[in-house]
């Protein structure tokens, strides 16, 4: 495919970096006066509950730190890392940055970000667990706190699948993914499906439901380096999809294209029984759903490895070039309050991270599939092979273009376990010399 | 040679005009459908072209949620100074080009167009850089800059092709008459080049207007922040949008170009057919 020949945008602001790193590296002092601290906490919060939410928080800190103030500055999802990049390389980076997990190999390898390994309060490093730590930890350092994170759960129409008499899975009893596809079966004819998968980004999907059979695909050695291996519980969870799309027809092959808000229509419409979406589309769904539509948050399928999926938690961190980064450890401390996380995971129809929030009874209500998300909170792991070097590359180049033909049938599972595997450690390989 | 055309031929070309009207016009009614429509309607299986239950919400969220008055305002004096700066420069260095043509003339055009294919992201960080230094990043001034450095060869390139639909006759026959090279440049190149003037203004003003890559690095507080940066605002990850008050900010967006456009046609058109007319 030509587009596994293409020099995505960040090849090329990295190569442009390269190219201007030896005049670059000068930064400017901060211009603090008369011993007050102001920080630029970079959001990028965007629904408005959310964008409400954070900038209280600010106001808060601000009314009770009158020496550390902080101004508030809206970033946006789109364009992140390219923004974030050309202002760590002029030195005019936030102090504190939002951002995603996935998004911060590149910066910490880079030396952008403050290893916030000694910074971190006793409480917030207990609070949140050791799978979440993992996600933002690289190498031997810790550049960001993981706070809120989302589990892909199945949306489903509460009234088709009840009316059809299948058995309704619980985080305590979920369905497998035999079970699952069995079900799809079921729930398909006459022009309705039983399931739509939204694949227009159809290799996070696999790779962090892939967790729940034993799906790994990165494997590091035992010289630190990743090669990608295609075993049994790699094949699960895109065997499965693969079949319910092409062989049992309990899926639509038109949905491949599909972001996940693009199903919802066919959704509300009656023509798909379930959607697997992140659980902040709860939101959405909420907002568009047709009057009197009865919808339910129902887990996603469990293999042999139970309910596990993997997740890229939502980040804080602190720019290296920050002169307080003290006082900016204290900010996201105060912003991760239990209480304050709960608002904030509110805000964004997410889970949060920290123990202590996920207590809160708000959380386990019935109502909107909250108790399902957070009875889920305790299986999700870190995303394979988010800190893996080279990942963005055997994902855009490799992985992304070996996925799609696959689920459209247009290869079988042995040239999809060549291409990830082969090609895939090629390029893995250029970037562990 | 007869302009007449054949009464079939002329409702092709109508049906043609009509297809290709029809193909650049969905995506602004689509727009504006989806403005004034409530959050019921926009995900649904058989949308309609007219909602059912039109409703104004979308922009009074659009403006609760984004400065976006604000944010018009930079984007209008950004998109305007840019436009009007990348002309004043551009019109004698086009004349020049066109009317004194040499080696160094040539290799200036082509040097025009090559510089068109640097993409944003190989220059954006040698700018911040250079902005840096000049004490530039975060203010309207600099983008003002960046946005006069990125239309002028374009601007320029243009000019040079409607310095040189001027036939030179009509400048010596006013050298014959006794004008100046200033009155004659004055009074009788400048009017008919007032409708290439326009154009190219146009074409940096459109390009400055529409511009989110710089504005979205080069500028942090949101005060400063211009239109094309702002309507991200309601987007979220993975591509997920508030679809509704985006559609409406958006749409809102579009109207200052469409007003521009719409003043100015005449007067473009106008002016090329007068100056056809001459040569």
């Amino acid at each position: 495919m030509a587009s596994s020949y293409r020099i995505t945008r960040r090849q090329a602001l990295a190569g442009a970096l390269a190219a201007v790193l030896p005049v670059a590296g000068c930064t400017d002092s901060d211009s603090d006066s008369g011993g007050k601290i102001t920080l630029q906490f970079q959001s990028l919060a965007w629904q408005a509950e959310s964008v409400t939410a954070n900038k209280q928080l600010v106001k808060e800190w601000n009314a009770a730190h009158p020496d550390v103030q902080v101004t508030y500055i809206q970033g946006s999802w789109d364009s992140v890392h390219d923004q974030l990049l050309t202002s760590f390389e002029g030195g005019e980076a936030p102090d504190v940055i939002h951002d995603a997990s996935d998004d911060l190999a590149d910066f910490a390898y880079g030396g952008y970000l403050a290893d916030l390994g000694t910074l971190l309060p006793a409480r917030l490093k207990a609070d949140i667990p050791a799978g979440s730590w993992e996600t933002t930890t690289f190498g031997k350092g810790v550049y960001g706190v993981p706070f809120l994170q989302e589990p892909r759960v199945i949306i489903a129409n509460a009234k088709w699948l009840k009316e059809s008499g299948v058995r309704i899975p619980t985080p305590a009893k979920p369905w497998s993914w035999e079970e699952f596809r069995t079900v799809t079966g079921q729930l398909s004819g006459g022009g309705k499906f039983g399931v739509a998968w939204p694949l227009k980004e159809p290799v996070s999907v696999t790779l962090n439901l892939g967790l729940s059979a034993g799906g790994q695909l990165f494997h590091r050695g035992e010289d630190g380096k990743v090669t990608v291996r295609f075993a049994d519980g790699d094949a699960v969870v895109p065997g499965t999809v693969q079949a319910q799309i092409n062989t049992d027809h309990s899926s639509p092959t038109t949905t491949l294209g599909s972001g996940g808000s693009d199903t919802l229509p066919g959704f509300f419409g009656g023509k798909y029984a379930m959607v697997p979406l992140g659980f902040s589309y709860r939101q959405q769904i909420v907002q568009q759903a047709p009057k009197g539509f009865e919808w339910t948050v129902l887990p996603a399928p469990a293999g042999r490895d139970g309910l596990a999926q993997g997740v890229s938690p939502q980040t804080l961190s602190v720019s290296q070039d920050c002169p307080h980064k003290k006082e900016a450890m204290a900010f996201i401390d105060f912003m991760l309050q239990p209480r304050n996380m709960v608002r904030l995971a509110k805000g964004d129809w997410m889970l949060p991270t920290g123990t202590e929030a996920l207590k809160d009874p708000a959380l386990h209500a019935e109502k909107d599939g909250w108790a399902t998300g957070t009875a889920l909170a305790g299986a999700l792991r870190p995303a394979p092979a988010q800190s893996v070097r080279g990942y963005p590359e055997w994902k855009d180049k490799v992985a992304t273009p070996a996925y799609q033909e696959y689920y459209s049938g247009a290869i079988d599972t042995a040239e999809l376990e060549k291409r990830l595997v082969r090609d895939g450690n090629r390029v893995l390989a250029r970037y562990q010399r | 040679m007869s302009l007449r055309t054949s009464k079939p031929a002329r409702a092709g070309q109508y049906a043609a005009l009509l297809c290709y009207l029809v193909f650049i016009a969905f995506p602004f009614a689509w727009l504006i459908s989806t403005a004034f429509k409530p959050p019921r309607e926009l995900a649904t299986l058989h949308p309609t072209w007219i909602p059912k239950d039109p409703t104004l919400q979308n922009f009074r969220d659009a403006f609760d949620q984004q400065p976006l008055l604000h944010a018009a305002l930079n984007s209008l004096i950004a998109a305007f100074s840019a436009a009007l700066i990348a002309v004043v420069i551009a019109t004698p260095m086009a004349y020049v080009m066109a009317r004194h043509r040499s080696r160094l003339s040539t290799a200036a055009t082509g040097w025009v167009v090559v510089s068109q294919a640097f993409p944003f992201v190989l220059i954006i960080i040698p700018l911040f850089l250079i902005l840096k230094n000049l004490h530039l990043i975060n203010s309207l001034p600099g983008l003002i800059m960046v946005y006069v450095v990125w239309s002028l060869p374009f601007a320029l390139w243009m000019l040079v092709g409607y310095v040189r639909a001027v036939p030179p006759e009509l400048e010596e026959a006013a050298a014959v008459d006794g004008a100046s090279r200033l009155r004659t440049l004055v009074s009788v190149t400048a009017p008919l080049l007032a409708p290439g003037l326009v154009a190219t203004a146009l074409f940096a003003f459109i390009t400055a207007w529409n511009e989110f890559f710089f504005a979205l690095v080069l500028l942090k507080t949101p005060e400063k922040q211009t239109l094309p940066v702002v309507l991200t605002h309601f987007l979220g990850a993975e591509g997920v949008a508030d679809l509704g008050p985006l559609a409406a900010a958006a749409f809102l967006a579009t109207i200052p170009s469409l007003v521009i456009f719409a003043i100015i046609q005449k007067r473009i058109t106008g002016g090329m057919l007068a100056g056809a007319v001459k040569s």
